[in-house]
């Protein structure tokens, strides 16, 4: 076995170029020759566009062309991914999304023109002497009200603000309500999923770039999918063949969901480049990514859990008005429903689950998948469900679960998907442990004596990665397959360059990957490349995202590598003059099985590529594979958290006092980087939980649309997370066994802090059933306050 | 236009600026020197801090004209003369202390005037001084134990490696 294979925490090599600041990101690219674009947008929420003349804004200085919506008739809308069909067998209602604003806008933000010149600085101020009259019309922002009788209408064209009314399983639906109105007790509870602004530390920024000789298109992009974007945007948008269009996402700075999708900036700037004969370039600013990026979450659920006498779960149902902001975003209408609904078993048995999605236009920014996408909203109701009627009840929570714990699988929940593998009760076992929950009692005492309240919240979540088995989103509405590729080339000298269709914007594939393949043939990691991120030297891909890189794109490189390895035996076996069957490679040596006749890797690679003493007849020369991996089904990680919290009785600031996660990722390429996920996941969980909100006033106005107003994490916010993956079953389905990690952490933390916050008030006596997130110092107060 | 001059890690340069011109853009666009980013308009993201005259500065939050003479250092300027990672750079590669790298830079810079000002910080310390930096990726664990390490502290004992 080579130093540094399947199972070490090899430290990461792109580590290198980005602690010196030579990271190759989107901004530091400069094509020779670039103009620059600023957009125009829309100030407010909803207005129809009276006057829009850019006359004297074309005569600024340095100012090359002005663009609105009447230069891009004949150009295609912003493409949606995935049709979700309603409860009663109709199609989501579906508007047009154009590049840039036709008549109407309908969120601020919205981009109404833009404008190319020589310098950033002339672009923003010719798109400023822009003169836009816009009537107001009254905005839709809170979803219950945008669903009303005769509330004002986001789309003039549609029949209502209500993309669809989603029922799932729709044949459970009255065994669901007979099931609830019998029980022995239901709890209810009602909750609000925070919207929030996913935030990557690196803006987008979109270079398009045309080359007239050739007649091809590139677009630098920020994308955690660059196929995508170029499906997209070539076959949807601009009519461009995948031939003659390039899309590039080098270094990304996160994503966390909010770079998967296809965004009008980048169809305006692979658009304006041809027709102005310059490269043009947007980078944006962070006040206009709080405007721009799709935003997450924003959830408004009612759900009640319908238990037997002994506590047993006996039907779930949920009601969820989920916001899709003004235009339906790349995946957007799949986050609510299938992202969602199939998660709401958790990792109970519970016979009989309905689950009813409202999908709601309003005039905000889109909404979109954010780290999770989905899946926190489904573990946070059921996880805070659970507590209030274990309170309720007079269960221990723990108990409370595990009773009603799968323990066998396969398990095929009552919503549509098939558990393959899991052990919760081991995660559990493993959380009290790390948690140290048996010394809870002693260190409440230590908080009560310095006069603060202490609470400990622990939940379970089970997520489903891995996305997706194609056949099967393929009915549910996806307008993709969600396989991935790789191709494995083998150098003539014996190194090799995988090159993926996933893309790392901080997940460390540049080092995972190369662990893997080299513990397959048994050779140094660093003799092993990665290349991603540019449609023309990757094989289709569908990017990263649903924690699927290593689940699903490392399966294609083990497929593709697994190729490569029964044609080098054949070489071998001609080489050694041996029957194939007899090759074994071990170490980077093939040997005839049970004599001491070897050749090494290299000399192999060499024959494939100096065909002189080499099978020409039977075999082709050269030692390069291509495997396209489109799973079974998804994997599913799971696991228990704890949180520990003190709570300022005076203030209601919570202070998180330890947090512990105990998780069963399978197999585990790189333990490293799996806790660093697990870090990054419960940084984002607890900003979630505590921090961060994003919030429209009455008008549409974003009110937190900068750091000053939006509050991200800080260093000083959370502590040291203790973390943990050594209870493993691995997937079943997939040849590395391993399940994702990448959304474990943001899923599952904020119960864990809502319980933990809601355990310290109970325990010091105030009715308080719930707060809704972020649990901000002035929401505790005044829960305190009131119970 | 006017012209600037600054020595910036180690190297005397010059170039022409606007009045508004940032430090950083200068930086980025003048001197090709991509290595210090732009994470938010608002200076608060530490995305961008650089040192000049041995202070951690937000480089967006200054003109390049405010450092006419000044000595800077960025990112590029951090390695050992021979090229290896310094301590602090080394100590965040052997702890994961970066994802993604888009805050690398900016956290590279106030960890190494923390370090300055205080060699031997505290956890608290820490998370206190990098009030300033965001990251979105690592949820800071790695990063306060790199520090932590770089300044000779056992980080053994500090849950999960
Ligand atoms: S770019 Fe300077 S603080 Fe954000
Ligand atoms: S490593 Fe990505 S923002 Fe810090």
């Amino acid at each position: 076995m080579p130093d540094g294979g399947i199972g070490a925490s090899s430290k990461r090599r792109e580590d290198v170029r980005f602690l010196t600041g030579k990271g190759n990101y989107t901004d530091d690219i400069n094509i020779h020759g670039q103009a620059y674009v600023h957009f125009l947008r829309s100030d407010v929420a909803h207005g129809r566009i009276r006057r829009l003349d850019t006359a004297e804004a074309e005569k600024m200085p340095g100012v090359l062309r002005i663009f609105t919506a009447a230069d891009f008739e004949g150009v295609g809308g912003i493409p949606c991914g995935w049709q979700v069909t309603d409860r009663h067998g109709n199609p989501m209602q579906e508007p047009k999304h154009p590049v840039l604003a036709e008549g109407k806008v309908r969120y601020v933000g919205e981009m109404i023109a833009g404008v190319v010149a020589e310098t950033p600085a002339q672009a923003r101020d010719a798109a400023e002497a822009i003169v836009v009259d816009i009537e107001e019309l009254p905005a839709v922002i809170d979803m219950k009200e945008a669903v009303k009788d005769g509330a004002p209408k986001v789309h003039d064209e549609l029949e209502s603000n209500l993309c669809y009314d989603w029922g799932f399983v729709e044949e459970n639906r009255e065994a669901v309500d007979e099931a609830i109105r019998n029980a022995h007790h239901v709890t209810t509870l009602e909750l609000v999923n925070n919207r929030l602004v996913a935030n990557p530390m690196e803006p987008r920024v979109a270079i398009g770039v045309y080359d007239r000789a050739s007649d091809e298109h590139t677009l630098y992009t920020t994308s955690q999918n660059p196929h995508v974007i170029r499906l997209l945007m070539g076959a949807f948008v601009l009519g461009i063949p995948e031939h003659k269009l390039r899309v590039i996402s080098p270094d990304v700075g996160g994503g966390f969901g909010s770079k998967i999708f296809h965004y009008a900036e980048e169809a305006f700037c692979t658009f304006a480049a041809k027709a102005v004969g310059r490269p043009v370039k947007w980078t944006c600013s962070r006040s206009e990514a709080f405007i721009s990026d799709a935003q997450g979450r924003d959830h408004v659920t009612k759900i009640e859990l319908a238990l037997d006498e002994e506590g047993h779960f006996l039907a779930i149902r949920t009601d969820t008005y989920a916001n899709m902001g003004a235009y339906l975003s790349t995946f957007a209408p799949s986050v609510p429903t299938w992202l969602h609904g199939t998660l709401m078993a958790g990792n109970y048995k519970t016979p009989l689950i309905y689950v009813n999605v409202k999908a709601v236009f309003t005039n905000t920014v889109p909404v979109d998948a954010y780290r999770g996408a989905g899946r926190p909203e489904a573990s946070f109701q059921l996880e805070r469900v659970i507590d209030k009627a274990a309170r309720e009840m007079g269960i221990d929570p723990v108990e409370l679960r595990r009773r009603n714990f799968i323990t066998e699988f396969p398990y095929a929940t009552p919503v549509a998907v098939e558990y393959d593998t899991g052990d919760y009760n081991a995660t559990m076992d493993k959380l009290l442990e790390m948690a140290d929950v048996a010394g809870f009692e002693k260190r409440l005492e230590e908080s009560r004596k310095r006069g603060k309240l202490r609470g400990l919240g622990i939940n379970c979540y089970i997520e489903a990665c891995g996305i997706a088995p194609s056949s099967l989103v393929g009915q549910l509405g996806a307008r993709a397959g969600l396989y991935e590729s790789a191709t494995v080339r083998v150098n003539a000298t014996g190194g090799l360059v995988i090159m993926t269709g996933s893309h790392s914007h901080g997940q460390g594939h540049e080092t995972a990957f190369p662990q893997v393949v080299a513990d397959m043939i048994g050779i140094d990691p660093s003799m092993v490349e990665v290349v991603h991120g540019d449609t023309a030297n990757t094989p289709m891909g569908m990017g990263t995202y649903g924690s699927r890189s290593l689940a699903v794109g490392g399966s294609a490189i083990v497929r593709a590598t697994e190729k490569i390895i029964a044609k080098a035996k054949k070489i071998a076996a001609h080489l050694l003059e041996a029957s194939e069957a007899d090759i074994e490679l071990k170490d980077g040596q093939f040997t005839v099985a049970g004599t001491d006749k070897s050749v090494a890797w290299g000399d192999v690679t060499l024959a494939a590529y100096v065909p002189h003493n080499y099978p020409l007849e039977d075999l082709e020369p050269g030692l390069e594979e291509t495997a396209f991996y489109d799973p079974s089904n998804f994997t599913y990680p799971a696991g228990a958290y704890a949180c520990e919290v003190e709570v300022d009785p005076d203030t209601g600031k919570v202070e998180i006092v330890s947090f512990c996660a105990a998780d069963d990722f399978g197999n585990v390429v790189n333990p490293m980087i799996v806790d660093g996920q697990v870090h990054g996941g419960l940084g984002q969980g607890i900003g979630q939980a505590l921090l961060e909100h994003a919030v429209y006033d009455e008008n549409g106005q974003l009110l937190t649309g900068s750091f000053m107003d939006y509050a991200m994490p800080r260093a000083s916010d959370v502590p040291f997370y203790k973390v943990d993956h050594s209870c493993q079953t691995p997937c079943t389905h997939n040849p590395l066994g391993v399940k994702g990690c990448g959304e474990a952490g943001a899923i599952g933390s904020p119960p864990a802090v809502v319980n933990a916050v809601v355990d310290a008030l109970q325990r010091a006596g105030h009715d308080v059933t719930h707060i809704d997130m972020p649990l901000t110092p002035s929401r505790v107060w005044a829960a305190m306050q009131q119970g | 236009m006017t012209k600037v001059s600054m020595t910036v890690n180690g190297k005397a340069v010059s170039g022409e600026v606007e009045g508004r011109t940032l430090l950083v853009d200068f930086l980025r666009q003048g001197l090709g020197l991509t290595g210090t980013h732009v994470g938010c308009d608002t200076s608060q993201c530490g995305a961008c801090v650089v040192h000049v005259d041995g202070k951690a500065v937000k480089s967006c939050t200054m003109f390049a004209l405010e450092a006419e003479g000044a000595h800077v250092t960025t990112i590029e300027g951090m390695a050992n003369p021979d090229g290896s990672l310094s301590t602090l750079q080394q100590a965040f590669q052997d702890h994961h202390g970066l994802q993604c790298g888009f805050c690398t830079p900016g956290m590279i810079m106030s960890a190494a005037a923390l370090l300055a000002e205080n060699p031997r910080p505290s956890e608290a310390e820490i998370r206190e001084y990098l009030e300033g930096n965001l990251c979105r990726c690592t949820g800071y664990h790695n990063i306060v134990k790199a520090i932590m390490a770089a300044s000779g502290q056992d980080v053994s004992s500090i849950a999960a490696e």
